[in-house]
């Protein structure tokens, strides 16, 4: 008999896969706009824990929902912020390839 | 037959479809090279997300995952795209040269958080969570937690300014 189920964990389990997935897209990529999705894709994955927790550990509280709306809030502005440093970096540097932003490096 | 459909959860059902979407769009959003074509599955990736809130019973976070993710932050990075377009598009989102290096400590840690999220020990079956959560939220969010709300207004409205100041043309002679 086919016993498909949910519970907690497997929420928790795409949330780490997910979670996982963004990483290695941050640390592998070379395009600094790539590497701001991609943590995008991790901030999701948060979320998906949040929500979790909030409807299977405290479900009267909303402090899961309510913090994740503040997740939300922070990402559109981390994603605003970090485009314009991209837009204004490539004026510089004519690219926006990460490895050669190297200024720092001597 | 009919036993058989009473018998399956269709949230489970829902769920695995949705999780199936979600894992096989983040994957695209690494490994396509044109990197316009990774933003349009990243939208895919953020819709299906927004159906696991849904699962989860939180109906305005799937809005506003719809509206904020889909909508705005998807149109926002293909227009920072467009303005920094240059030179070949097909191979805009490649790899470094740690792609093994990355890939490891990517394996490591989505072995280490499932291991450890299986240790995790909660009540079998939690009560429901209240159907009409928007009410709940704007009262919360007015009442117990109206600093924290009022300090993201602030810093929403900083990082308007600061993109601005940014993303600006820079003149010459600015300091005079």
């Amino acid at each position: 008999m086919l016993t498909l189920s949910v519970s907690l964990h497997h929420y928790l389990i795409l949330a780490a896969v997910l979670f996982g997935i963004g990483l290695f897209g941050v640390l592998t990529k070379r395009n600094a706009v790539a590497v701001l999705i991609c943590v995008e894709l991790m901030l999701n994955a948060i979320n998906i824990n949040l929500l979790a927790f909030n409807k299977y550990i405290t479900p009267g509280d909303f402090i899961g929902q309510i913090f994740a709306i503040f997740v939300i809030t922070v990402a559109a502005a981390e994603v605003g912020v970090g485009l314009a440093i991209i837009i204004a970096i490539y004026r510089n540097k004519l690219s926006v390839n990460l490895d050669e932003f190297d200024w720092l490096k001597w | 037959m009919m036993a058989f459909l009473n018998s399956i959860s269709w949230v489970a059902v829902a769920f695995h479809t949705l999780a199936a979407v979600v894992v096989i769009s983040a994957l695209l959003v690494v490994l396509v090279r044109n990197i316009v074509h990774a933003v349009l599955w990243l939208a895919v990736c953020f819709i299906a997300l927004a159906g696991v809130f849904l699962t989860l019973d939180a109906d305005f976070i799937a809005l506003v995952q719809i509206l904020v993710y889909a909508g705005a932050v998807c149109i926002m990075v293909v227009f920072g795209i467009m303005l920094i377009r240059r030179g070949n598009m097909g191979e805009s989102n490649q790899f470094n040269r740690q792609v093994f290096a990355g890939g490891g400590v990517a394996v490591l840690v989505t072995l280490l958080s499932g291991v450890l999220s299986f240790r995790i020990r909660y009540a079998g079956s939690p009560p429901d969570v209240p159907e009409n959560t928007v009410d709940q939220i704007a009262t919360l969010l007015l009442s117990k937690y109206v600093i924290p709300f009022e300090v993201a207004a602030l810093l929403l409205l900083v990082a308007l300014v600061g993109a601005i100041f940014l993303a600006k043309e820079v003149k010459a002679d600015a300091d005079s």
